[in-house]
């Protein structure tokens, strides 16, 4: 047995249910380097792949000579879309991606062609010594032309508009007090530290395993087997370590290139990126431009809200559809309003692919309207929080979907909580540096610096939405050993630092307790087992913790009727004499509702999810640069399941939100990327993370597992408009784009 | 499955908490040529050269061409894969690890470079199944998530104290700065590195 | 690729004389990122860890600092600071502690990118390089000279930077550098001022704004005519932003990914004031203590 042994190291077993701080069942393997990552994969036979990618964002491809690369040293095979044994193309919405690009690219760094060699450098140099015969077309950079423009042209034969979601209701845009906004959000990057990697074996039985960091093995799977040419059941994937994920690794990246390579030459082939070719391998945040009316009384309530979003969802669809629901349903936040016109619109230019990340069409529209928020606060002479306090929604309201909020949406209290806060000291002259904007580079010692407050609130549907069949599955099993009852659990769920091992196995503490069960192996996921759906959309352990939680019921309910039957044995004995007892159970939520493809009307969403930030920030107001002071965070999250791993969720989500506020953008110039490094795409380190204050509440929401409700996402909502509005505050100008570059402060 | 792959996988399997070592490449040695002229210097490589680099505590010779960086030889060679690539560029702080106890960048210096010196990597800070205090202080903080910076971040911490313990909180941040955390562990880190260096809350 | 690996200064010039192409090797930190992206590929490295003499600083007779051209970073701000403050400054801010525990100001002289942190504290400073080849031996290059354009220096092919030379403070001196967070950034610019009370001038040096990093003349000879270096008076509004532009105008930024060349031209003049305030301030304060 090869699982994780989630016995804890200072054995207070009984202290490992759900709502205690249990820890992570990998934490020592993580801490002594022995935690196996994609990367980290090694077979003594195997051999390396690498990718040729087109320079260009758009181009026609004349001819393709793979003849240099082939009579290199050490290469074993060549391969361009002639090669592709099935499908030529795949996609998480729309089968329409080129595994290897056919007869034109489409975006700077679309994978053409594919090398496998037995050195990595090698079967690089051996890439590059492709020769490609490129006609270099017109590039489809911008979003609007391309949504708008007749005369643009096409990039996909369908149109340039992948999707475009209104959603109306009622009547009235007309109000005493209107106050409008064009925003602006750039592209932002998972960035997530374990570039993509995995390693493709070649089976007997003429499929492939492959060893691989995703955050959904079967829809990696279902996508990979039709362009292998191979029945589903051919191409088994098992979860390899994951370092980070927030979104990327859900379309894919190299899957289906090293199981082609690794059929190919008969070898294991492994394929890791570097960090330049991350950048290109995976989708980003889609970056967006949005329009906004927002009308009201003169005492602040709203009337009217009026939005256009516009996604640039860049060369291939990705789940760039679902991004666009998001944007459109969640258009205006979570406040009352009855008379809505949104137009969320996703469209297709010759940008790098966007698609998933941490928030998923939320964040882009939380931006805006909460700006908008704060524009009508000072139109009607309220503050941030009493704005927001009069037109929260609670239990009972509806969405401008229509859909009614049935479970404890408390935001009214939220920030009412949030505002009392006590704030952080003035920071003065004199000061550390590195308590200063600019920090140790001792740009300033406190002249200029200015300091500001701002407020955001998000809400972000858990789960997935709009009618999609979403479930997890899961397999418990409890057998006897020397030391008591033993459980096994078994899901295909990615684990991809959120902690879900440790709460999967506080789940089958917690339900299988009266089975004297205290020890639980967790088997490695992989697609032995049914689906578990994605580790996204803030939904795992709602949906695989649902379904550990449902077979471990099943399990328990077996056990109580041999129990029953035979009063007189412990439960050690009876699971002795007649175990191993199995379950195997699918989990789903309630179903969901398409949303109107005219009115937007459906209850399109599972659950919601709100979370409210303040942030405090000093700016030193004459070079643009921002120290963020202090962050402080109240969520509800239904249900702690554990409470030092969802702080964590809420730190991480926070610093990414800020990262988004104040630094970090995929610069992308005439359809090319200018900083496809960490030395140019900046994330935030830990001089850059300020101290969190933090609120946690728990409203059950009487549909899901425990109460619980997802929390990785909302948090990165809300960040960015706190900080945004914080800057504001300091500087009093009107920044409508974020990330906030300097000069936008310092030369408006 | 699982059996075909742990008898398959001769380095490392997914998940699994044992390393098997595996067998040494063989490729013909490079060598090194004496000097030439009185005052002309040792010249190695071009092609592939044996160098003896002393980690953990272990001399371990391998064959690498001068131009493989210490992160390379360490994860390649010597199948210490706990050591990190996120960036090769200097700049994630993924691949720290102690070079005669000071903390460097292994992707930002040649393996050849550090011969004769003593080389620490995660895989080398427990005493035996003893952890070492950093690392049971970053179990205890949950100071990870995803768990790739965190073989970087316990040895950076690690050099941090050696360089003199920091006095404040503020004085920890400065220190670890130079180590990127995607998941954003960082106040966690801050809380697991005080907890080492006694700096109160 | 060879690796050349002298255990002795001559050596080091030696294999220079013999393999113009052979690029040095010190801390690594900037020629490995170059190596492992395969920005070049160099016919040799030429390690120079081993040559002790690098390492090391000294005072001369005539009182200057002479540095090694290996003393890295940290060494630099843990043991000079007293003396260099403002290049300890600048050195504070290089990459990482990782970095600075390995990276040189030898090898900041050596990849001569405009960005450089060390640059401007050299220049305000008059630092002078000292560069040896085999055949005719060392050149003192005075720092001015010694940048000729992006990543481009004054090293002929068969010389090694040895060390820098340069006077020990006699005043205050204050480094400042922008950048979009709060650690690990590469300077959008950055700025160093350096008062020579003795000689009744001040020094500038500016970084990352012109293809190569530079002093700001015009600045200096404004102070220089201005300066009441006998009074104890704060600094004039009027004086500090004529500085600052005068400073600001000797910059021949560029837009690029990390910034503008408009805000590039705006923040030298806010770095060169505030810089220029904190220095005479210090200074104000020594001379009311002399007095």
């Amino acid at each position: 047995m090869t699982g994780i042994d989630t016995r804890a190291a200072e054995g207070a077993r009984s202290a490992q249910g759900i709502g205690q701080s249990a820890p992570r069942p990998d934490g020592v393997l993580k801490v002594t380097g022995e935690f196996a990552y994609s990367s980290d994969l090694w077979l003594d036979d195997m051999v390396w792949g690498a990718t040729l990618r087109s320079p260009h964002p758009s181009a026609l491809i004349r001819s393709i000579d793979v003849g240099p690369a082939l009579a290199m040293p050490g290469v074993l095979a060549v391969l361009t879309h002639e090669d592709v044994p099935g499908d030529p193309f795949y996609g998480l919405e729309r089968r329409h991606q080129p595994v290897l690009a056919v007869d034109r690219v489409r975006y700077q760094g679309e994978p053409v062609a594919l090398v496998a060699a037995d050195h990595p450098e090698r079967a690089r140099r051996a890439a590059a010594a492709i020769v490609v015969d490129y006609e270099v077309t017109e590039a489809v950079t911008d979003a609007r032309r391309a949504a708008f423009d007749p005369a643009c042209p096409r990039v996909h034969e369908e149109g340039n508009v992948l999707r475009h979601q209104p959603v109306r209701t009622g009547s009235v845009f007309e109000a005493p007090v209107v106050v409008s906004g064009e925003y602006e959000v750039g592209m932002q990057d998972q960035a997530f530290l374990g570039p993509e990697s995995g390693l493709a074996v070649p089976a007997e039985d003429g499929g492939v395993d492959l060893y691989i960091a995703t955050q959904w093995l079967h829809v990696d799977r279902d996508q990979i087997a039709p362009c292998l040419g191979l029945p589903a059941e051919k191409v088994r994937l098992t979860l390899a370590g994951v370092g980070g994920a927030f979104g990327a690794r859900e379309d894919l990246s190299m899957q289906v290139h090293a199981c082609m390579l690794a059929l190919r030459t008969g070898r294991p082939v492994k394929i890791v990126y570097g960090r330049e070719e991350s950048f290109f391998g995976h989708v980003h945040r889609h970056p967006a431009r949005m329009r906004y009316e927002h009308g009201a009384t003169r005492d602040g309530r709203l009337v009217y809200v009026k939005a256009e979003i516009l996604l640039d969802g860049g060369a291939y669809c990705s789940s760039s559809p679902a991004v666009v629901g998001n944007a459109a349903s969640l258009g205006v936040g979570p406040y009352e309003v009855g008379n809505v016109a949104v137009d969320a619109y996703g469209v297709y230019t010759n940008n790098p692919p966007c698609g998933a990340m941490r928030g998923f069409g939320a964040v882009q529209a939380c931006f805006a309207y909460e700006s908008q928020m704060d524009l009508l606060a000072e139109a009607c002479g309220l503050s941030p929080v009493e704005i927001r306090r009069r037109n929260a929604v609670s239990q009972g309201s509806h969405l401008i979907t229509g859909q009614l909020i049935d479970a404890p949406a408390p935001l009214a209290d939220m920030l009412t909580e949030l505002e009392s806060f006590p704030l952080p000291a003035t920071t003065g002259t004199g000061s550390d540096l590195r308590d200063l904007p600019g920090g140790v580079s001792q740009t300033t010692r406190g002249e200029g610096v200015r300091r500001g407050v701002g407020y955001g609130v998000g809400i972000k549907n858990i789960c997935f939405s709009e009618g999609f069949d979403d479930y997890s599955t899961a397999r418990v099993r409890v057998e006897a050993t020397p030391d008591g009852p033993h459980a096994l659990v078994h899901t295909a769920a990615a684990e991809v630092g959120q902690g879900l091992v440790t709460v999967q196995a506080q789940i089958a503490r917690t339900e299988l307790a009266e089975l004297g069960v205290e020890e639980v192996t967790l088997v490695p996921a992989d697609t032995s087992v049914g689906s578990a759906g994605s580790s996204s959309a803030s939904r795992q352990s709602y949906m695989t913790g649902g379904a550990v939680k449902t077979a471990c019921e099943a399990v328990r309910e077996r056990f109580r009727e041999l129990a029953a039957g035979h009063p007189g044995l412990s439960p050690a004995e009876l699971v002795e004499r007649f175990g191993p007892l199995e379950e195997t159970r699918e989990y789903r939520h309630r179903p969901t509702r398409p949303m109107d493809p005219l009115t937007g009307q459906g209850d399109s969403h599972t659950q919601l999810a709100l979370c409210v930030h303040r942030a405090v920030v000093d700016v030193d107001v004459e070079l643009g640069l921002v120290k963020v002071v202090e962050l402080a965070a109240v969520q509800d999250v239904g249900r702690v399941l554990n409470l030092l791993a969802l702080e964590g969720q809420i730190h991480g989500g926070s610093a990414q939100g800020l990262g988004l506020a104040l630094m970090e953008e995929v610069q992308v110039v005439d359809g090319r990327v200018r900083n496809p490094s960490f030395t140019d795409y900046l994330i935030p380190t830990i001089l850059d993370m300020p101290p969190m204050r933090m609120s946690i509440l728990e409203n059950a929401d009487p549909a899901a597992p425990y109460g619980l409700r997802g929390a990785g996402e909302p948090p990165t909502l809300s960040s960015t408009p706190a900080i945004a509005a914080a800057v504001r505050a300091a500087t009093g100008r009107p920044l409508p784009r974020v990330p906030i570059r300097p000069q936008d402060i310092a030369l408006p | 499955m699982e059996e075909d792959a742990k008898g398959r996988f001769s380095r490392r399997q997914v998940l699994a908490a044992s390393t098997a070592l595996a067998a040494a490449t063989t490729v013909a040695p490079g060598g090194a040529r004496p000097a030439a002229a009185g005052a002309a210097p040792e010249i190695v490589g071009p092609g592939e050269v044996r160098v003896a680099l002393r980690v953990n505590g272990q001399v371990r010779e391998t064959l690498v061409e001068p131009r493989v960086t210490l992160l390379d030889a360490l994860r390649e060679k010597l199948d210490l894969t706990g050591t990190k690539k996120g960036c090769d560029h200097g700049e994630c702080g993924a691949c720290t690890v102690l070079v005669d106890g000071v903390r460097v960048k292994s992707c930002l210096t040649l393996a050849i470079m550090r011969e004769g010196a003593e080389i620490t990597t995660i895989e080398g800070l427990a005493d035996g199944s003893r952890l070492h205090p950093m690392q049971v202080a970053f179990l205890e903080r949950d100071a990870f998530q995803c768990g790739f910076c965190t073989p970087g971040q316990i040895l950076s911490a690690v050099g941090l104290l050696k360089e003199g313990r920091p006095r404040s909180r503020d004085e920890i941040r400065e220190g670890m700065s130079g180590n990127l955390c995607r998941c954003s562990a960082y106040p966690n880190i801050v809380d697991a590195v005080a907890d080492v260096a006694e700096v109160p809350r | 690729m060879e690796f050349l690996r002298p255990q002795t200064w001559a050596e080091a010039l030696a294999a220079k004389a013999e393999l113009p192409g052979a690029v040095p090797i010190q801390g690594g930190t900037d020629v490995m990122v170059e190596i492992n992206f395969d920005v070049r590929r160099p016919p040799a490295l030429l390690d120079l860890t081993r040559v002790a003499e690098l390492a090391r600083w000294s005072a001369e007779p005539d009182g200057r600092l002479r540095v090694g051209a290996g003393v890295p970073y940290a060494r630099v701000i843990s043991e000079l600071a007293d003396r260099l403050p403002g290049l300890a400054q600048a050195a504070r801010t290089v990459g990482s502690p990782q970095i600075r525990n390995r990276g040189t100001v030898g090898g900041n002289l050596g990849a001569a990118s405009p960005a450089g942190d060390s640059h401007p504290p050299l220049l305000a400073c008059g630092a002078v390089i000292e560069v040896e080849s085999a055949a005719r031996g060392v050149r003192a290059v005075p720092a001015e000279e010694f940048y000729l354009g992006v990543k481009r220096n004054a090293l002929e092919p068969d010389e090694l930077i040895k060390a820098f030379v340069t006077p020990v403070a006699g005043g205050p001196q204050y480094f400042s550098k922008v950048g979009t967070r709060n650690a690990m950034v590469i300077a959008v610019c950055s700025f160093c001022v350096a008062l020579h009370p003795a000689e009744r001038r001040a020094g500038t040096g500016i970084g990352s704004a012109a293809p190569v990093p530079l002093r700001a003349l015009a600045a200096e000879e404004f102070l220089a005519a201005e300066l009441d270096w006998a009074g104890t008076a704060p600094l004039a509004p009027a004086l500090l932003t004529r500085f600052g532009e005068l400073v600001g105008a000797a910059a021949a930024p560029i837009d690029d990914v990390r910034g503008t060349a408009a805000y590039r031209r705006h923040a030298l003049s806010v770095l060169a004031r505030r810089t220029l305030t904190w220095a005479w301030n210090d200074h104000r304060k020594a001379a009311e203590r002399c007095a």
